[in-house]
C-alpha cells in the first residue's frame, strides 16, 4: 500500500470523497465547463466576484477520476480571495504542488482540467488573458 | 526459427509458452506483470525478435530494385512474408495481400481509394455501433466528403448486433459499403460477419472487415467470411509494430485508384503522366516496413505452430473464469455478451470508481489493464459510460493473472469505494 499512499495521498482521497465548494453558485458572475474527452472527466466552475475582480466565492460540479475532482476541489480553496488577474496567470505548478504527487502526462490533463475551466470563466467575464494551452483549439480539452 | 515450446495439442502448456516471452522475466515489485492488455497490443516471443535480428544482420538491404544478392535476400524475405500472410488468411492469391503500417491504414486505404470514387449522394455506408474509431471515422469522413449517408447497425443491451435493423437501413438508399469488425475490441463480441457479407452482397455493397482483434485469437479465413476487404495488424498477434495488412478481392483492388503515391507503386513516370505498378505493389508506396513484415511472418509461423484453435480454447477458458469471478462481485458490472459468444476480452465498471483510478491502483499490484473508451466512443455513449476498465487475454495469460486482478479490484474498492 505504500505506493497508494504516495499516489493517492489521504488528502486527495479526502478532497475526492468530500469535495470543497461543491455545487454551482446561484447567482454567479462567471461560469464555464469543460471536459477531457480522453477519459470523460467533466468539470463546471462558477465564480462570484467581490470588490473589483476579487474572487469572493467559487463552486464546482463535475464527474470523473479522483485526480480531476480532487484537484478541482483543491483549486477552489486555493483561489478564493485572490484576483481574477492573478489567477489567470497562476502557474500550474502551484496547483500541482497542492496535489503533491507525481503525475504521468495522461493524468496531468486530469489534474489541470479545473484550472483551465476556471481561467476560461475569468477570461469571459473579466477579459483576463487565456493561455494558449487552454484555448478551445488545443484539441486536448473541450471547453464550452 | 527456434521451435516453439509447446506444439499443437488440445491444451496449451501456457507456463512453458511464457518462457518464449522475455517480458515475463521483468519483475515489478518482485513479480512479473499480470499483463491483461493484449487486446491493445501483445507481448513478443523470442522467435519473432530473433528472426528480425537475423534479418537485419544477414539479409538486409532495400527491397525490389537492387540487383545484388543481399537485396535479393531482403526481397525474398519480404515476399516470403507476403506468402505467409496470404496463407494465414487463406487468401486465394498473395497478390491480394497489401502490406500497410497498421489495420488503421488498411481501412483508410479502402475508405479513400475505393470510397472517394464509388460513393455519392443517395448512397449509404453502414457501420456498426461496435466499431473501433479506425473503421468508424474513415467511413464517417468519406461519407461526409462524398455526400453519402452514414448509418449504423445498433447493438442490443448485451452488445450484440441487431440484424433486424438491416432492412430499415436498406430502405434509406443504395447501400454501397458495410463495414464491421469481426471481434469487438471493447466487448469481445464475435460478430456474424458471414451473414453481414451475404446481406451486403445482396444489396450490391462491398463488405469491409476489421479483423485486427480477431486474427490474433482465431483463424480468419477471408474466403469463408465472404468479405471483400479484411484488415489486420501485426502488433496484436505477437508481431512488431508498424506493420499491418489489407487483403482485398483482386478485381476490386485492380479497379481502384491508388492511395499513397511514390516508390514501388509506380511503373513509369513521364512529365505529364505516371502509370502504376501491378498488385499488390500498386498500394505500397515508399520503402515498406519489410523487416517488420518478416517479423510478422515469424509471428504467424509461431501462432501456426501453437495452433489458433488451441489459443482460442485457452482464452475461452480464461473468459469463463473471469466472467464467473467478476459477475459474483456485486459492485462490478460486466458489459457485453455471454462467455460463449465473446473472444478473450472483458470490459467492466467498478461501481462509483473511475476506470483511470481502477487501472492506476491495479498497476501498483502489478496488474496491467486498460482504462478508457478503447477508441469506441459511440459504443461508450450507447453503454452510458465515459469509459470502462478492460481486461484481455492471450496465449500467455494464466489463471493467476485473473486471481491477481480480482484481488486488486478488492483493494480498489477498499481504497476508493
Amino acid at each position: 500500500m505504500s505506493e497508494f499512499e504516495q499516489m493517492y495521498r489521504e488528502v486527495i482521497l479526502d478532497h475526492y470523497k468530500s469535495p470543497r465548494n461543491h455545487g454551482l453558485l446561484e447567482p454567479h458572475d462567471a461560469i464555464a465547463e469543460g471536459e477531457n474527452p480522453l477519459c470523460g472527466d467533466e468539470v463546471t466552475v462558477s465564480v462570484r466576484f467581490g470588490e473589483g475582480d476579487v474572487i469572493e466565492d467559487v463552486g464546482f460540479e463535475g464527474r470523473g477520476c479522483a485526480i480531476s475532482q480532487a484537484a478541482t476541489s483543491m483549486l477552489t480553496d486555493l483561489v478564493k480571495g485572490r484576483t481574477a488577474q492573478e489567477i489567470s496567470v497562476l502557474p500550474k505548478e502551484e496547483l500541482l504542488d497542492e496535489v503533491g504527487i507525481p503525475l504521468s502526462p495522461v493524468r496531468l490533463k486530469c489534474a489541470l482540467l479545473g484550472l483551465g475551466v476556471l481561467k476560461v470563466a475569468l477570461h469571459r467575464t473579466k477579459g483576463t488573458p487565456l493561455p494558449e494551452e487552454w484555448s478551445a483549439s488545443s484539441g486536448e480539452i473541450t471547453l464550452s | 526459427m527456434d521451435r516453439v515450446s509447446a506444439t499443437t495439442s488440445h491444451v496449451l502448456d501456457t507456463h512453458r509458452l511464457r518462457a518464449d516471452f522475455p517480458v515475463f522475466e521483468e519483475l515489478f515489485d518482485g513479480k512479473p506483470v499480470a499483463y491483461l492488455d493484449s487486446a491493445s497490443s501483445s507481448q513478443k516471443p523470442r522467435q519473432v525478435l530473433d528472426r528480425m535480428r537475423a534479418f537485419y544482420e544477414h539479409e538486409y538491404a532495400n527491397v525490389h530494385r537492387g540487383v545484388y544478392r543481399l537485396a535479393e535476400r531482403a526481397t525474398e524475405g519480404f515476399e516470403g512474408a507476403r506468402r505467409t500472410t496470404a496463407a494465414f488468411l487463406n487468401a486465394p492469391s498473395e497478390k491480394e495481400v497489401v502490406f500497410t503500417r497498421s489495420a488503421t491504414e488498411a481501412l483508410n486505404l479502402v475508405a479513400y481509394a475505393w470510397g472517394l470514387d464509388n460513393l455519392g449522394p443517395g448512397d449509404v455506408v453502414v457501420i456498426t455501433e461496435l466499431e473501433h474509431h479506425a473503421s468508424f471515422v474513415p467511413w464517417q469522413y468519406i461519407a461526409h466528403r462524398t455526400g453519402a449517408s452514414f448509418r449504423h447497425i445498433p447493438i442490443d443491451d448485451r452488445g450484440e448486433l441487431q440484424l433486424d435493423a438491416l432492412d430499415g437501413l436498406a430502405r434509406e438508399g443504395d447501400v454501397k459499403v458495410v463495414a464491421s469488425n469481426l471481434v469487438s475490441n471493447t466487448l469481445g463480441t464475435i460478430n456474424p460477419v458471414e451473414r453481414l457479407a451475404e446481406w451486403a452482397h445482396g444489396q450490391g455493397a462491398i463488405m469491409v472487415v476489421d479483423a485486427a482483434q480477431a486474427a490474433p485469437h482465431r483463424s480468419v479465413d477471408v474466403q469463408a467470411l465472404g468479405a471483400d476487404f479484411v484488415a489486420i495488424t501485426g502488433h496484436k498477434l505477437c508481431g512488431p509494430t508498424g506493420i499491418g495488412a489489407l487483403w482485398g478481392r483482386k478485381e476490386i483492388l485492380e479497379a481502384m485508384s491508388p492511395f499513397n503515391l511514390g516508390g514501388e507503386m509506380i511503373r513509369s513516370v513521364g512529365l505529364q503522366k505516371t502509370t502504376f505498378n501491378e498488385l499488390p505493389h500498386k498500394f505500397e508506396a515508399g520503402t515498406p516496413a519489410f523487416a517488420e513484415a518478416v517479423g510478422l511472418a515469424a509471428a504467424m509461423d509461431y501462432l501456426g505452430e501453437i495452433g489458433l484453435e488451441a489459443i482460442e480454447r485457452h482464452e475461452h477458458a480464461l473468459v469463463e473464469q473471469a466472467m464467473g469471478a467478476l459477475e459474483e462481485i456485486p459492485w462490478i458490472r460486466v458489459f457485453g455478451p455471454p462467455a460463449d459468444r465473446r473472444a478473450g476480452i472483458v470490459s467492466f465498471e467498478v461501481e462509483g470508481i473511475h476506470p483511470h483510478d481502477v487501472a492506476q491502483i491495479l498497476d501498483w499490484e502489478g496488474v496491467a489493464v486498460r482504462a478508457g473508451h478503447h477508441c469506441t466512443q459511440p459504443l461508450m455513449t450507447r453503454l452510458g459510460v465515459a469509459a470502462t476498465t478492460r481486461a484481455s487475454f492471450y496465449l500467455y495469460s494464466v489463471p493467476e493473472d485473473l486471481e491477481r486482478l480480482v484481488a486488486g479490484l478488492y483493494k480498489v474498492k477498499a481504497s476508493l469505494g
